[in-house]
């Protein structure tokens, strides 16, 4: 390969990372920009608001941060456990034609658009939760509070399932790839020195693809918080907190999705867009926060 | 091969495709539609964006007129504030908007492009429905009981105030579970209009808007969803177009006018309530309670925003024929999908409004 | 080498290994369970209105018989630029994250990698429609594709990271040593390693933006009629498809349901051609 060719790939890798930082700054000026107005008129007080009254132009962003952040962990621990099981499973329990059809439909998953995941949601999820799904968890576990109140289907239990099922593939599929590119000697090694299947994998291949399992849990927890109309069909749209996971709620990314075409007058703008802005801001805080704590446990070892 | 050949390859495969599908797609337009000698080939097109409410009506009245004229309108629903940010923002030849531009719009908006014209479009009434299985007949509300309901403070679908009204009727010992829209909306804008106006309360407690602080009850994205959640959860109340009443034959009940007519909607008892304003203009633009014996209380325009200055003669020329029409014959095509015609002095009023574009 | 006989496991071991195993099948069917139930609807509320006159017809208003034809060569196009778009620059900032000695700015760059990937689609429309449809004056297949890839580009440098940080170095050694340049190793050797990786990365983006809205509506914008020049507005499946879905018109929604098992599809074509095209190169 000649020196030109060389130089220019060596371009294209470093004009294709600097394309990130300059797409991010672009985001915050274009959000700080637009949410000056609503910044100037509440302050913190934004964050810490509970009325959203387009109305009498009084807005508060606190029930939205509370829904986002419930529901979006509640999709990542949810994915996380069944997605990793099943990568395991499909790595290390299955062959050819069967891991491999299996991968497929569950990268398919993904394909499906949003709104018809939110209308399968709506048709299918809600009245199961509202008839067997929430009536059950009240019935054998309602002396947790998250387990009260009103069946109605739509909620903050809704909100998170049908998240949950929607970052599934991401958070799948990336897992069973890294699993995959676990040398096999490590894991025959072990093997024939009479652990079991469990211990091995256990032990040796989970910590080996752990920086690539922590790499799919936040791809798929960054979807899950983006997610809007799917989340918005199931969620109820009421913004309130409550400890109930059967209450209805409301996200950040859903009131952008519901009242941004609509909104026309200044203040009103500036405060959906300011609530982007505390989207953008509150992904990157959990980024950070878990980038901390992964460096902190593995010292060095390149995320 | 390398990535820089696959590139290339992929890049000149695009291209190609490109041309091809320019070519081959115009001709596999033609042939496909030779049925309906419909032609593609590139004559005048337009482009319009806003209100969701009107697209059913816009989509099949586009169409027809396309048919007809050979004219391309291109209409996307993205929103009345959509559309009132694209007319500002002059990438559209029209805006269309459930609720007429505030003077803060308009002044924006002549800043950029001159005088505007609004001219209302569409009419369109909203059905009180509900999820009741075991209630047979239809039942009656008065605007002050929806207005409680809506409130919070009627919390039973047996509470006193609604047995009164249905006195035929055992109406079930159910909690009444509340649904709104959660997107902005000139349907919500109407609904609340019209809460506003019957009840002093709703009036200064929550007021009017296409979004609003909604003490009770769950929201549902859209007309369909709000139908939905009214569908799936027994005791249910929620308000929706017309149109998604008669399409799917959920059961709705009687509303009672100012007449003290108690009145089902339909495109009849609608267009009763927006005959009785003749001067409706984009500031006085509300036609709800309106008086009248057939008044349907709950209903509501649709506009359509213009610049009285266009580009250039041809496209003129075009946005008034088209808007001609669309005040003319086009009205006909709304009852076909379940829409109310615009009473012809509202129409008038509009072929005048569209004389003075330049 | 002499037949060593395994020494017998304690019974807790061998019991938890057995735990093991039945908790990730029980978890492999849990991931499995919404494959049946949410695909399951879509077939059975698609398949039918599944017919040759959806493909070839564009779309008409409800009541006269249509299909989609013009949003499905749309939508192609629109995910198929912003592919072109997104998959250099996905792989190479992935490259980056992975080969280039860049202290803090690695890290860094991971960190905005993941924080592009928690944009809401819609504000992702809206950085699209600045940026782009304003100075152009009007809305453009090309614009939505902008939006499209800003979208897929995270997903495709993250996966791309992960696959070429899974390389042993020794292959990386074997390029060296042969006085290899930078680039060679990266394209000819590690990459083509780690390409498995890679084509999850881009099937993932590349099936998702298939069924992305909000980012449209603002730049693609939709058209009814057949529209096939990237520099007007395009119509795209999932535009048609929430419409559709949300109005009260059967017909309609039964135009929707068949979108979307159409966009299912089309994910399951690429997806097939892609792997198949992958297998042959190694």
């Amino acid at each position: 390969m000649s020196l030109l060719r060389d130089k220019t790939a060596q371009v294209w890798i470093w004009a294709s990372v600097l394309l990130l930082p300059l797409l991010i700054v672009l985001f915050l000026i274009m959000q700080g920009n637009q949410s000056a107005d609503s910044i100037a008129r509440f302050g913190w007080g934004f964050l810490l608001g509970t009325t959203w009254d387009p109305v009498h132009q009084i807005f508060g962003g606190l029930p939205f941060l509370f829904g986002t952040v419930v529901t979006s962990l509640f999709s990542l621990v949810a994915a996380g456990v069944i997605g990793l099981g099943a990568a395991v499973f499909l790595t290390f329990y299955s062959r050819g034609r069967v891991r491999s059809s299996l991968g497929v439909l569950i990268e398919l998953l993904a394909a499906i658009p949003s709104v018809v995941y939110g209308l399968w949601g709506l048709y299918v999820m809600v009245p199961w939760l509202q008839g067997v799904g929430e009536p059950f968890l009240a019935r054998n576990f309602g002396f947790l509070p998250f387990f009260r109140g009103a069946s109605l289907g739509v909620g903050y239990l809704a909100g998170g399932l049908i998240l949950s099922i929607m970052i599934l593939p991401t958070i799948t599929a990336m897992a069973r790839d890294v699993l995959l590119a676990v040398p096999r000697e490590i894991h025959e090694g072990a093997l024939a020195i009479g652990a079991t299947k469990f211990e091995v994998i256990r032990v040796i291949s989970l910590p080996f693809a752990r920086s690539g399992i922590i790499g799919a849990l936040m791809l798929g927890f960054g979807r899950a918080v983006s997610e809007t109309i799917a989340v918005t069909m199931v969620i109820g749209n009421r913004p309130q907190i409550s400890s109930s996971m059967f209450a209805p709620g409301y996200t950040l990314a859903s009131v952008i999705a519901n009242e941004f075409t609509e909104a026309t007058y200044q203040l009103y703008i500036s405060a959906l867009n300011e609530i982007g802005l505390v989207l953008l801001l509150l992904t990157a805080l959990f980024y950070g926060v878990a980038r901390l704590l992964v460096w902190r446990s593995t010292r060095g070892v390149g995320m | 091969m390398n990535k820089r050949h696959m590139s290339t390859a992929l890049a000149g495969l695009a291209v190609l495709s490109g041309v091809a599908f320019q070519s081959g797609g115009q001709a596999f337009a033609q042939a496909a539609n030779a049925a309906s000698a419909h032609r593609v080939a590139a004559v005048t097109s337009l482009t319009g964006a806003g209100s969701t409410f009107d697209y059913p009506f816009f989509n099949k009245a586009f169409y027809v007129y396309g048919e007809q004229y050979h004219v391309q309108v291109n209409y996307s629903s993205i929103g009345s504030g959509g559309g009132i940010q694209q007319f500002t923002a002059r990438t559209v030849n029209f805006g269309a908007s459930d609720v007429p531009m505030n003077s803060g719009e308009v002044k924006k908006a002549e800043a950029g492009g001159g005088a505007v014209v609004q001219l209302p479009i569409a009419l369109g009434g909203e059905a009180i429905s509900y999820n009741l299985p075991t209630v047979k007949q239809r039942l009656k509300f008065t605007p002050q009981v929806i207005a409680d309901i809506y409130l919070g403070k009627i919390r039973k679908w047996n509470a006193h105030q609604l047995q009164v009204l249905n006195s035929g009727v055992k109406l079930p010992n159910l909690p009444i579970v509340v649904v709104h829209r959660s997107d902005g909306s000139g349907t919500t804008y109407i609904f609340s209009d019209f809460l506003s106006t019957i009840s002093p309360q709703w009036a200064k407690q929550i007021g009017r808007g296409k979004s609003v602080n909604w003490p009770v009850g769950i929201g549902g994205k859209g007309n369909e969803a709000v139908a939905e959640n009214v569908r799936n959860t027994v005791g249910a109340i929620g308000y929706v177009e017309l149109a998604y009443v008669l399409q799917t034959h959920m059961a709705y009940g009687f509303v009672k006018n100012r007449a003290g007519q108690y009145l089902l909607p339909s495109p009849a008892t609608v267009a009763v309530a927006a005959a009785q304003k003749p001067g409706v203009t984009s500031t006085n633009f509300s036609i709800v309670w309106e008086p009248g014996k057939n008044s349907y209380p709950i209903s509501g325009y649709s506009w359509v925003l213009l610049y009285k200055k266009q580009p250039n003669v041809a496209t003129k020329n075009a946005v008034v024929k088209l808007f001609d029409w669309m005040e003319g014959p086009g009205q006909a095509q709304a009852a076909t999908v379940d829409y109310v015609p615009l009473p012809a002095n509202i129409r008038a009023q509009a072929h005048r409004l569209l004389a003075t574009l330049k | 080498m002499d037949a060593e006989r395994k020494p017998a496991l304690r019974l807790s071991r061998l019991i938890w290994n057995h735990a093991f195993t039945g908790l990730t099948g029980l978890l492999l069917m849990l991931a499995v369970l919404p494959l049946f139930l949410v695909f399951g609807y879509v077939i059975y509320k698609g398949l039918p209105g599944l017919n040759l006159q959806f493909f070839t017809l564009p779309t008409t208003p409800t009541g006269i018989p249509g299909g989609m034809s013009n949003a499905i060569v749309g939508s192609l196009e629109i995910v198929g630029v912003a592919s072109l778009i997104s998959i250099p620059l996905g792989i190479g900032a992935g490259i980056f994250m992975s080969e280039i000695r860049a202290g803090w700015f690695k890290s860094f760059a991971r960190f905005l990698t993941d924080v592009l990937s928690g944009v809401p689609s819609i504000v992702v429309g809206l950085l699209a429609y600045a940026i782009v449809v304003k100075p152009m004056g009007g809305f453009s297949g090309i614009s939505g594709s902008v939006a499209l890839a800003i979208l897929m580009i995270p997903v495709i440098a993250r996966a791309t990271d992960q696959a070429l940080q899974q390389v042993p170095v020794s292959i990386r050694e074997g390029g060296w040593a042969v006085g290899a340049r930078q680039a060679q190793v990266w394209l000819r050797i590690v990459l083509p390693t780690a390409i498995g990786g890679v084509v999850t990365g881009f099937l993932l983006a590349f099936s998702r933006v298939l069924g992305e809205t909000a980012p449209l509506l603002f730049t693609a914008f939709g058209n009814q009629f057949w529209a096939t020049n990237m520099m007007q507005p395009v119509a795209a499946v999932p535009l048609q498809i929430f419409e559709y879905a949300l109005s009260p018109y059967s017909d309609w929604q039964q135009e929707a349901w068949t979108g979307s098992l159409v966009l299912v599809i089309i994910a399951l074509i690429i997806n097939l051609i892609t792997r198949l095209w992958v297998a042959k190169k190694r």
